[in-house]
């Protein structure tokens, strides 16, 4: 297994990744708790918006959209 | 005996408005979005012999105030210090729900944990064991449907039960720490796993199938426009026949209350006011107003209880985030097709100051239940009466969707400008969660809905028709001379109205439908007769009435836009007022759209004039 850290938004439709990492702010970083997004969370890739931007994400039973900008603060660890 | 005070909490969308209305007998409304209860709602029932004092508290995602409604909530929770706090919970999104339930469940003692929507969980194989649930949360847990109102009952048993528990006074809710919440979401994941059984691995397959045609880059835009095409045809198709019919009935029962007024020797002024006046303005409303407000209003709750519309903010976001404007306004846009004022509300979930006012301020692009039937009935008239038979239809239906996509061209041109002079500033980071879609109860929805619209246009009518219709008939029959005081009111409004394309008597329509935008069309007609010499018609022969009256193409194309790009209506201005604490934001969102009103219809009738049409 080769693990590589890369942008949330980066993932591709139904790959999954585990958070390692959000750079943001101590605010942004609320807002993401909130969603369950912390370190270990699995997330998976859902599907994008007809513009690509923003994009679906399944994370604790829930599917919730981010924007790209928002996404990529947060880091995870995909399993190739 | 003292009243004991529940506080219902939860995730948004998770259902507690339904649990709210089976417990109390109350019908507050309901819809599947996240965000849709904004202000709290207070209900009262009483359970053996025991009152309770219900509050519906605003959706939270946990006990960290980031948003205005997260604030109320907590809020809520520290000061009035609940009897019992019942928390709601979705069984098909248990996992994420468990991380709030956690969280209130160390900060309080008298809590409850009501797993809702436990139909929709089996039917996607989900199995929940309750019992060992109860157990590892150390709280009681109650399984209900709340929608069929199946085990609210044992909810009010064991909220019974609970408030006999001495509340503790000094529950205070800690700051959370990036630890705690750590510790929180790992302990929901290690619980649901020992609570929840997937029957099938892939549970929630049907949704992302769906979701993943709604809003693909191919169908997602076609889909949203043949949606909103076919609520509009059944709309135009199913208001026709009713017009018609209504208009029969009524006017036929003004011909016996006319016999029925002489027959009691009323003076003729009296009779003429009376029904030339006041009934038949009221008449006009209701026949022409009310059949396509009762029928878009369902269909549209319809959309609205299937968790569609989130997609739809999803699909649009791109164009939001261009005019620098938050994701969830789609939301609130779409909120405006019923009510501009109820969308106003609804602007809440938008959490960043900047982004809620843009919100705000350019709702009234959307046109609402009420103005809907104006554009309808412009564009039957005018427009897509030329072609006969099906085509007819295409024509309207394609005209209707046209005039919406220009309101919300308009919304992104000026969200743009705001957020490039008088609200400068970026997005703000936004999570849009995409709810489960539910099978709307149908019949429910359509009857309750219908019945809800009907009594209340029939209200306004009675409130803001009767009025208007009195000070019309007072004017046309008031002389100063030769001309009546209408004539004169509505000659001194003629020039100014000719250079945006419309008349005295329209201008002067849409200011007294300020109190309600239903009437501008009533009022148009009744001013036309109560001035000329028609005074019998029906529905078909509006079109002579107002070609009569000089009308042209442009004139309708140019009240079709006014109606779509003016001041918002008394309510909704009020509603502003008290959304912003703020006049100059109100004057603001009432100068905004009748600017831009002004100068597009100034441009398209100087534009069409040159070119002679």
């Amino acid at each position: 297994m080769n693990d590589k850290l890369l942008p949330l938004d980066r993932l591709r439709v139904g790959q999954k990744g585990v958070v390692m990492d959000i750079a943001a702010t101590d605010s942004e970083k609320r807002r993401f708790w909130d969603l369950g997004l912390i370190r270990g969370t699995t997330v998976e890739s859902l599907h994008k918006s007809p513009s690509g931007d923003p994009i679906a994400y399944f994370i604790m039973g829930a599917v919730i959209a981010l924007r790209n900008y928002d996404a990529e603060k947060v880091l995870v660890a995909s399993s190739m | 005996m003292t009243v004991k005070n529940i506080a219902l909490i939860g995730n948004p969308n998770v259902g507690k408005s339904t649990v709210f209305n089976g417990l109390t007998g109350l019908s507050q409304h309901t819809g599947n979005w996240p965000g849709k209860t904004v202000s709290l709602a207070f209900g009262t029932f009483v359970h053996r012999g025991q009152a309770f004092s219900l509050i519906d508290l605003p959706g939270i995602y946990s006990l960290m105030a980031n948003s205005p409604e997260e604030a109320v909530a907590i809020d809520y929770l520290r000061q009035k210090k609940p009897d019992v706090v019942v928390i709601v919970a979705d069984a098909t999104c248990l996992e994420r729900n468990l991380n709030l339930a956690i969280q209130i469940a160390q900060a309080y003692c008298n809590v409850i944990l009501c797993v809702n929507l436990l139909d929709e969980a089996k039917k996607k194989g989900i199995q929940i064991d309750l019992d060992t649930l109860s157990r590892l949360m150390d709280i009681p847990v109650v399984g209900v449907v709340a929608r069929s109102k199946k085990n609210l009952d044992r909810l009010k048993d064991q909220i019974l039960c609970t408030s006999r528990n001495p509340a503790d006074p000094d529950s205070v809710l800690a700051d959370f720490t990036e630890e705690m919440i750590t510790d929180s979401v790992n302990r929901a994941s290690t619980i649901y796993r020992a609570c929840v059984r997937l029957e099938r691995k892939d549970y929630n397959a049907p949704d992302r199938t769906l979701d993943r045609i709604v809003t693909s880059k191919s169908l997602g835009y076609p889909i949203m426009l043949l949606l909103l095409s076919l609520i509009f045809w059944i709309t135009l198709q199913g208001a026709n026949h009713i017009s018609e019919y209504l208009h029969m009935i009524l006017f036929g029962l003004q011909d016996h209350l006319f016999v029925l007024l002489t027959s009691w020797n009323a003076p003729v002024m009296l009779i003429d006011m009376l029904l030339f006046g006041v009934y038949q303005t009221v008449a006009w409303v209701v026949s022409v107003m009310l059949p396509p407000m009762a029928i878009f209003f369902p269909l549209f709750t319809l959309l609205e209880d299937s968790g569609y519309l989130p997609r739809v903010a999803f699909n649009m976001d791109r164009c939001f985030r261009r005019a620098c404007a938050h994701g969830k306004q789609a939301l609130t846009m779409c909120m405006g097709f019923g009510c501009n004022a109820c969308a106003i509300m609804s602007c809440r979930i938008i959490d960043s100051q900047r982004e809620r006012l843009m919100a705000i301020l350019t709702n009234n692009f959307v046109p609402c239940n009420g103005r809907f039937p104006t554009l309808i009935a412009l564009i039957s008239m005018f427009f897509a009466g030329l072609s006969a038979g099906p085509l007819q239809d295409v024509i309207a239906v394609g005209l209707l969707v046209a005039v919406i996509l220009f309101g919300v061209i308009v919304t992104l041109i000026v969200s743009k400008i705001l957020s490039m002079t008088i609200l400068k500033g970026l997005p703000s980071s936004f999570a849009l969660e995409l709810p489960p879609y539910r099978r709307p109860q149908f019949v429910k929805v359509i009857i309750r809905s219908l019945l809800d619209r009907t009594i209340f246009v029939l209200g306004r009518a009675v409130v803001v028709a009767t009025p208007a219709g009195l000070i019309i008939w007072v004017l046309a029959n008031t002389y100063t001379g030769e001309t009546s005081l209408l004539n004169i009111f509505t000659n001194a409004l003629d020039p100014f109205a000719g250079l945006i394309g419309l008349d005295g008597v329209i201008l002067m329509a849409f200011i007294l439908g300020f109190p309600a935008n239903e009437i501008v069309i009533p009022i148009i007609i009744m001013t036309y007769m109560a001035t000329g010499s028609i005074t019998e018609l029906d529905t078909l022969q509006l079109r002579t009435l107002l070609v009569e009256n000089g009308w042209t193409t442009t004139t309708a194309l140019c009240t079709l836009l006014f109606c779509l790009l003016h001041f918002p209506c008394g309510t909704t201005c009020l509603t502003i007022r008290k959304e912003t604490a703020s006049w100059k934001w109100t004057a603001a969102a009432f100068i905004i759209p009748t600017v831009c009103g002004l100068i597009v219809c100034f441009i398209v009738a100087q534009t069409l004039y040159l070119l002679g049409v």
